[in-house]
Parts: structure tokens; C-alpha cells; sequence
């Protein structure tokens, strides 16, 4: 059987930050495993700049920062498997690797690491309506990745549903890569995302509606497409309100209703897990983003959906508590990292956004049992 | 139609200098060398991948990023393939998958 030093699932911001902060911590013999064809995650979608937290990254684009953290990874030494999902956890933190192969094939190899990192980052929530299965309804961050990623349309004609800062952001992306946004959807009766992303698409002349949904969508277009999308009006129950539809032709719909963690690995390991209103179902973990399984770790949207730079600050928290339960860094060494970079974390997690996430993490690591 | 992005304000050119060539349901498409197998669909105003087993409905792109399995399709003979995270490869040869994409022998 293989065995690594460390194995780190997921090549995103948080995955690829621990597996650095480790190797600059002296731990050896690194993997990092990740199912896409090319590393960083979410990062090479986020063409905008950073959220303004601070003086933390705020101003530098995600794909930089992308690039940035690749190069590290492999001025370190830092091996890292494309097209290689972790399928499966057996027994003492054996992985189940589908090991993509140079002719794409897929072959099953077994891992036995010393330690494990868990960065699977999050999946996009769905809305159900009528007609929400037809081709053409996709997460904004499908649509995201492939506009900035892939660099090909998803389709013309756009209605975007949600107005948090996904749903505006990628709204504004889909015009600098040509598409038309028909209008924009929102439930509640205000705007979700931060006010500036909200004017840049308003002054490009994309209609809001607010206290709206999604009432239907038809599928007549080629090969049964969306054709056509209907909204319809809701009361302050969040109520339909009869003879408020408006139809719009159109032949993508995107759904922008947040993320959810990606956690089934967590699931498969003797991993405790709480729901919290903030992020869902997460693993329980401590200060050291420890699980209650004894080598696991877990950092970034896996442990609650955030921001990139949270899922970096989390990654490293790992990477260091790692280097510290292998002996290559002492206690209070340690210790002395974390201080800084949970300093760092406290600042990005303010404001009206980053303090009910601040709030949640509390919760969340205050169920980790104390010995 | 879809179309590529060739030109972008932040991203700047794309290179589509080295096309290859793919099969889909018996024609040949042009593709990026590496790209997704699901792009160079996308570019062609291909938006089903496969039908369902239960109801025979078409489901095309939800995730893009290899979570969903809504556009699995048959590559190369092998059913349930992941065209998001799978790259073109010169030759490829792509069917729209119906139900779990067994042959019948
Ligand atoms: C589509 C999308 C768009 C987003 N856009 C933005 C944005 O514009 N701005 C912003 O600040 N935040 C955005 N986010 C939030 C984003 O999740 C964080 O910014 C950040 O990318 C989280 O980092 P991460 O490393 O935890 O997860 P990710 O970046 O998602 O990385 C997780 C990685 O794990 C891999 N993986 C998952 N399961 C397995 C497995 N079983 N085996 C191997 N590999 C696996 C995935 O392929 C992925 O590469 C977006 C999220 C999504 C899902
Ligand atoms: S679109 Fe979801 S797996 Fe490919």
C-alpha cells in the first residue's frame, strides 16, 4: 500500500495553502489529490478582485493569487495528482484513490497517509420550480467556470436567481464575457450582496427584481432547452401572488442560492458532524481545524462555505497543526503560528457578512470535545 | 449559439491555436487541445448530455465542476464519464448517453 506523509484532498485555496504551510514547516512526502483537471479550485473563476476584507488580499485577483500558490507548491516539492478523485475511506485513514491515468483512464490505488487534510471545498444549492431539470438551468458557478475558466458561453440569454454576491458578481462577469443578463431574481425583499456589486450591474441596465421568484421555466427550445422563464411576485410570507408573472424568453437559467460543504468524506470517517444555520452540515473541528478523528484535518468551504481567503487562513491553521502532530515543530512553535494567523482570520471575519460566519465557527468548534 | 470567449477584458486572449478534432454522435466537432470535452459541446451549441433512466429527460451542464454527474456521456465506450473534468483528447469519440449507458450485448 502507498503511504504519504501527508495526503490532502482537494487542490483548492485551502488544500493547496496547508499542503505549502506544512512543507515550509518541514513535513516531507506531501500529496495532494484532486478530481478536475487543473489545480486551484475556485480560484480561476474569480477574475474580480477580493472582497474588500481589510488589508487581507483585498485589490489581488483570485486567478493571481492562483498562479501565486501553484508556483509555491512547486518550488516546495509539493506532488500533486490531476484527475484523481478520493472515492472512499476505509478502516485507519486508508484512501480509496481513482488515479487518473496519461490516457485518461482511471486506475483504483490505496493510500495509507500518516495524516490527512480534507479541503473538498463546497457544492452550489439548488432551487427547485417547474422545470428546474431542464438543460440550461445551472449553478452561477458552473456558469462562472465556463465563461472564465473554459472560456465558451453557457448560453445567450441569462435569468439569474439571487442577489447575494455570487449571484451579482458572476452577473457582471457573464456581460464581460458577452452574454446578455436578462434580469436578475431575488426572494427576499432586499439586495443580498454588497451594494457595489448590486450598481455595476443595475448601471449596465440589468433589471433587480426583488420579492420575486422563479415560477416556471420552459423547455422548448432545440433538444427540449430552456425556452422561456416566468417570475412570479411573493408576499411578505414569501408567498406567490397571483397575476404578478412576467415572462421572459431566455435560454439559461442560473442559480446563484449559496453553497453547501462537500463533506461525504468527512461522513466516511469516524468524523463527529453538527448542522448550524450558517453553513449546514460540518465536521466538528478545534482551534487546530483537528476533527474528532485522530490525523484528520479539514480546512476552507468544507467546514462551512466562505471566502478564499478564509479557506487559505484555515489551510495554513492545518498545515501547521500537521508539521506539529508529525514533531517537525514544537508545541509552542505552533502555537505561536496559529496565534497569527487566527489574528488574521478574526479580522476577515467582520462586518455584517463575516460576523454571523464568526458567530457559526464559535458554535462549531465549541462541540469539539475538550479531554 | 454559444460562443467562445476569445476576447476578454481581464482574462485577454484565448489561445485556440492547437484544435484538434472529436467525434459526437457520429460528427466530427472541432475542440481545444485540453479542454473540457463539455467546452467544446458548449461551443457548439451542444447542451445535452445525456437522458435520464426512469423518464427518458434530457439533462445537460448543472455543476461544471465534476460534483452533479449531469453530463455524463459515453467516451470511448465507457458509460457514466464526467465531460466537465474530462479533457478532449485528438480522436475522441463522444455519444449522448441514454438511461445508465449499457450496451446491449
Ligand atoms: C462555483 C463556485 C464559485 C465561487 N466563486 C467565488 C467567488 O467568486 N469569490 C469568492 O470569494 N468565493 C467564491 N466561491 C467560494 C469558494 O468556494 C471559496 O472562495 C474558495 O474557493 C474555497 O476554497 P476551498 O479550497 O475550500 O474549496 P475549492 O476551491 O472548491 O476546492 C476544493 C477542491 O477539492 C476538489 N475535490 C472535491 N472533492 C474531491 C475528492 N473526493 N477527491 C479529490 N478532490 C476533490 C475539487 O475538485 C476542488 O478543486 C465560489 C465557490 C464555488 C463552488
Ligand atoms: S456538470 Fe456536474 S459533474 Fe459535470
Amino acid at each position: 500500500m502507498l503511504t504519504r506523509e501527508l495526503l490532502v484532498i482537494g487542490a483548492g485555496p485551502a488544500g493547496l495553502a496547508a499542503a505549502i504551510e506544512a512543507a515550509k514547516n518541514g513535513v516531507k512526502d506531501i500529496l495532494v489529490c484532486d478530481l478536475n483537471m487543473k489545480a486551484g479550485g475556485q480560484l480561476f473563476k474569480q477574475i474580480h478582485k477580493f472582497f474588500g476584507s481589510k488589508e487581507h488580499n483585498a485589490g489581488v485577483r483570485g486567478i493571481d493569487q492562483g498562479v501565486q500558490m501553484l508556483k509555491e507548491a512547486e518550488e516546495l516539492g509539493i506532488e500533486i495528482w490531476l484527475n484523481s478523485a478520493v472515492v472512499g475511506f476505509f478502516g485507519d485513514k486508508i484512501a480509496c484513490i481513482e488515479q487518473g491515468q496519461p490516457d485518461g483512464t482511471k486506475k483504483i490505488v490505496y493510500m495509507q497517509p500518516k495524516t490527512i487534510v480534507i479541503a473538498t471545498g463546497a457544492q452550489e444549492n439548488v432551487v427547485r420550480f417547474k422545470g428546474w431539470t431542464t438543460p440550461g438551468v445551472m449553478g452561477a458557478g458552473a456558469a462562472q467556470t465556463m465563461i472564465n475558466v473554459n472560456r465558451v458561453q453557457p448560453g445567450k440569454n441569462i435569468v439569474m436567481l439571487g442577489t447575494g454576491n455570487v449571484g451579482l458578481i458572476v452577473s457582471y462577469q457573464l456581460m464581460q464575457a458577452g452574454c446578455n443578463v436578462v434580469c436578475i431574481v431575488e426572494a427576499a425583499p432586499g439586495i443580498g450582496g454588497y451594494g457595489v456589486h448590486a450598481s455595476k450591474v443595475s448601471r449596465a441596465g440589468v433589471p433587480i427584481y426583488c420579492s420575486h421568484t422563479i415560477k416556471e421555466v420552459k423547455g422548448d427550445g432545440p433538444d427540449g432547452r430552456v425556452s422561456e422563464v416566468t417570475i412570479i411576485g411573493l408576499d411578505e410570507k414569501w408567498q406567490p401572488i397571483e397575476g404578478t408573472e412576467k415572462t421572459f424568453e431566455a435560454d439559461t437559467v442560473t442559480l446563484a442560492a449559496g453553497l453547501k460543504p462537500v463533506s461525504d468524506l468527512v461522513k466516511l470517517q469516524d468524523i463527529e458532524i453538527v448542522f448550524n444555520n450558517a453553513f449546514g452540515w460540518v465536521p466538528v473541528h478545534n482551534d487546530k481545524m483537528q476533527t474528532t478523528a485522530k490525523g484528520i484535518y479539514v480546512a476552507g468551504d468544507t467546514t462551512g462555505s466562505e471566502e478564499a481567503n478564509t479557506a487559505m487562513e484555515e489551510g495554513k491553521l492545518a498545515g501547521v497543526s500537521v508539521a506539529e502532530e508529525l514533531g517537525y515543530i514544537t508545541m509552542d512553535e505552533a502555537k505561536d503560528q496559529r496565534d497569527q494567523i487566527w489574528d488574521r482570520l478574526r479580522g476577515l471575519r467582520t462586518g455584517p457578512f463575516g460576523e454571523k460566519r464568526a458567530i457559526a465557527k464559535v458554535v462549531q468548534m465549541g462541540k469539539f470535545p475538550v479531554d | 449559439m454559444c460562443m467562445r470567449v476569445t476576447d476578454h477584458i481581464i482574462l485577454g486572449h484565448d489561445d485556440t491555436s492547437k484544435m484538434i478534432e472529436i467525434t459526437v454522435d457520429g460528427k466530427k466537432i472541432p475542440a481545444k487541445e485540453g479542454e473540457p470535452i463539455l467546452a467544446a459541446l458548449l461551443a457548439q451549441d451542444i447542451m445535452v448530455n445525456r437522458y435520464t433512466v426512469k423518464r427518458n429527460e434530457p439533462r445537460g451542464l448543472f455543476c461544471g465542476i465534476g460534483q452533479c454527474t449531469d453530463c455524463a456521456m459515453i467516451v470511448d465506450g465507457r458509460a457514466n464519464v464526467r465531460t466537465c473534468i474530462t479533457p478532449a483528447v485528438e480522436g475522441m469519440v463522444v455519444e449522448t448517453q441514454h438511461g445508465y449507458g449499457i450496451q446491449e450485448v
